[in-house]
């Protein structure tokens, strides 16, 4: 039988009975679509959070205080256990170091800011002229606190976007003086909106000079220092020196940790990968269950043309030609489903772009090819044994059955 | 003895029905000569067919050898014998057999399509067989589209769209009215008339009576071997 008609045949086999054949696209075609917008969820969030994380600045290096693991036995450990706070001074003698560019001090607290009767609470950043540029914000109005002096600071604040729209609405708020806390500023600039940024979002912010946040919440500590390398090249040997510099301070002790945004960019990108792969194997359980279907609904097929098959035999029907005629109704269907399973895949991720217009929300290509491998396989592998009854089935009982 | 299109030997075929064993056919030797007009008639259970479907090579005898066209076909392999019957073996069943989702040209193609015949030299044959059978305004009417008649004929035009040495035809008129019966009868007796091989099976005495040759079944044993009315003893008439 030419390959022509074998596909001829077995799509004719296929549409003559219209019920069974949607119902078995529509499960393959569920499986695939599956693989696609769940891995296409899993990889979104992958993506999502990496561009949340790499849009904080570049090359980054983070000083935390404390330490996240032990480092044995210190004598420093014997006198006390509680690390020692990370300073203002800390983060100026940070600037010695060859690799790094730029640093800012980071104390964060949360107060109340109060304008022309309106009270709202908010997160305060304590911090210096520098923070603007490593991490990468851009202001919509006025200018950011100046240069200078870490340890004194002028009364002014910068706001975020939203603090802008809720505090002051459509009026100006540069130049107008706003109590945080216990305090007066005066505004200085407004920062541009720019949505969500990973666990801070900087529209809701208000950035004071960082002696004068520490002696709002009455503390000499910093939260963080943000660090800069002065190129890509150069994190490493910054991280190793801001260690070393910090472990001098602080009396021989590293009670710090030090990360690269590209190490957290990393293990970031390998965690939610790996979730990508898992959701990807469960989906993939469902495709499954659409393979085992195509055995069932083959082999219904085959016992209802009974009767077919053993005309066809009559008729000079080769053993192998019957299979292949069965095998290739079955993996059509497979096939069928499956490029239906895409559509329906891509029409769910492309929604979910639509609903959620930060959440990259595309299928990687493997998923999408794996998805379509593994429906084929399964149709071809679970319509082999039918394909073989009919194949095997004896001509003169077949004929006999109506 | 001149040897003839088909000889059969000794063929014995039993099938088990739980712990009893039929003899559907017991050592019978046949032979029918190319271009021969035969009609085998008997009781239900005389084997006659069974007898049928050993001659289109769907069953095997457990004993006996079967020679087609001098060759020995009782060996061959289940490919080997698809293909005899591809080319050599044309059948007409008693409920036509057609497959339901094509058209009657589709149908008459089938035996085409399955041999690997080229499309453009399968348009050409069904065409003709669709003028020969006056199908050519039916032609892409599905079987239920059909009546009765035009079924068999469209049966008959794709038992013989390969043609075959030997036409099968299992009670081609038994599921038809008297009219319709006769118009098929006198289908297949002109393709008898052309040199084909017919062999009919029925239950209809007035069918069977037509042929030039009546082979009488009885318990898987030739009772009688008739030609044009004249009777001769059948070759193997054994008593029991």
């Amino acid at each position: 039988m030419r390959s022509a008609d074998l596909i001829r045949f077995a799509r004719d086999a296929a549409a003559g009975h219209p019920l069974r054949t949607v119902l078995l696209v529509l499960a393959m075609a569920i499986g695939v679509a599956a693989v696609v917008v769940l891995t296409a969820l899993g990889d979104g969030a992958r993506r999502y959070v990496l561009n949340e994380f790499s849009s904080i600045g570049s090359n980054l290096v983070i000083v935390l205080p404390g330490r996240s693991q032990t480092g044995g036995f210190n004598p420093g450990n014997a006198v006390t256990s509680t690390p020692r706070d990370l300073t203002i001074d800390d983060a100026q003698a940070l600037l010695r170091a060859s690799s790094v560019y730029r640093a800012a001090p980071l104390a964060v607290g949360t107060s109340e800011i109060s304008y022309g009767g309106k009270l709202r609470e908010v997160t305060v950043v304590g911090t210096t002229a520098e923070f603007v540029e490593v991490r990468r914000l851009s202001l919509a109005h006025g200018r950011f606190l100046v240069t200078g002096d870490w340890r004194r600071g002028a009364s002014e604040a910068v706001i975020g976007a939203k603090i802008q729209d809720e505090m002051f609405g459509r009026q100006n708020a540069l130049g107008q003086l706003v109590r945080v806390g216990d305090r007066r500023f005066r505004i200085v600039g407004v920062l541009a909106a720019s949505g969500q940024g990973l666990g801070m979002n900087t529209d809701e912010l208000v950035i004071l000079p960082v002696p004068l946040a520490q002696a709002m919440f009455n503390s000499n500590t910093l939260f963080r220092i943000l660090v800069e390398a002065s190129s890509r090249e150069a994190i490493d040997s910054a991280k190793a020196q801001v260690s070393e510099i910090i472990r001098l301070r602080h009396e021989g002790e590293l009670d710090v940790t030090v990360i690269t945004q590209d190490a957290v960019l990393a293990t970031f990108d390998r965690l939610l990968g790996t979730m990508t792969l898992a959701v990807a194997g469960i989906a993939a359980i469902s495709l499954a269950v659409a393979g085992i279907l195509v055995m069932n609904v083959m082999l219904v097929s085959v016992t209802q043309r009974t009767a077919e098959i053993g005309l066809l035999k009559a008729l000079g029907a080769s053993a192998a030609t019957i299979r292949n005629a069965f095998l290739a109704e079955a993996a059509m269907l497979s096939i069928a489903g499956a490029l239906v399973g895409l559509l329906l895949g891509h029409a769910g991720a492309a929604i979910i772009r639509q609903l959620f217009p930060a959440f990259p929300a595309f299928p990687p290509a493997w998923a999408v090819i794996a998805g379509l491998a593994t429906a084929l396989t399964t149709g071809v592998l679970f319509g082999v044994q039918p394909a073989r009854r009919a194949a095997r089935l004896d001509p003169v009982q077949a004929l006999a059955r109506r | 003895m001149t040897s003839g299109l088909i000889e059969l030997a000794g063929i014995e075929r039993v099938f088990r029905l739980g712990d009893s064993e039929v003899h559907a056919l017991r050592r019978l030797d046949l032979q029918i000569a190319s271009g021969e007009y035969v009609s085998v008639m008997g009781p239900s259970g005389s084997g006659k067919s069974t007898l049928l479907n050993l001659l289109g090579l769907l069953d095997r005898p457990d004993a006996g050898t079967y020679r087609l066209a001098g060759r020995d076909v009782t060996t061959l392999s289940a490919d080997e014998q698809a293909r005899l019957r591809s080319e050599r073996i044309g059948f007409v069943f008693q409920s036509f057999h057609l497959v339901p989702r094509l058209t009657a040209a589709e149908n008459i193609a089938l035996p085409m399509v399955l041999a690997g015949i080229a499309p453009s030299r399968r348009a050409e044959r069904i065409a003709s067989a669709l003028r020969d059978y006056g199908l050519e305004n039916r032609a892409d009417h599905r079987p239920d589209q059909l009546s009765g008649g035009q079924r068999q004929r469209v049966a008959i035009a794709r038992a013989t769209i390969m043609q075959p040495a030997v036409i099968l035809a299992d009670e081609p008129t038994g599921n038809l009215d008297r009219a319709t019966g006769e118009e098929v009868v006198r289908l297949l007796e002109t393709l008898n008339e052309r040199g084909v091989t017919l062999i009919v099976v029925t239950h209809d005495a007035g069918l069977g009576a037509r042929a030039q040759r009546q082979l009488l079944m009885e318990d898987g044993l030739l009772q009688h071997d008739r030609r044009h009315g004249s009777e001769t003893p059948g070759p193997c008439v054994a008593p029991t």
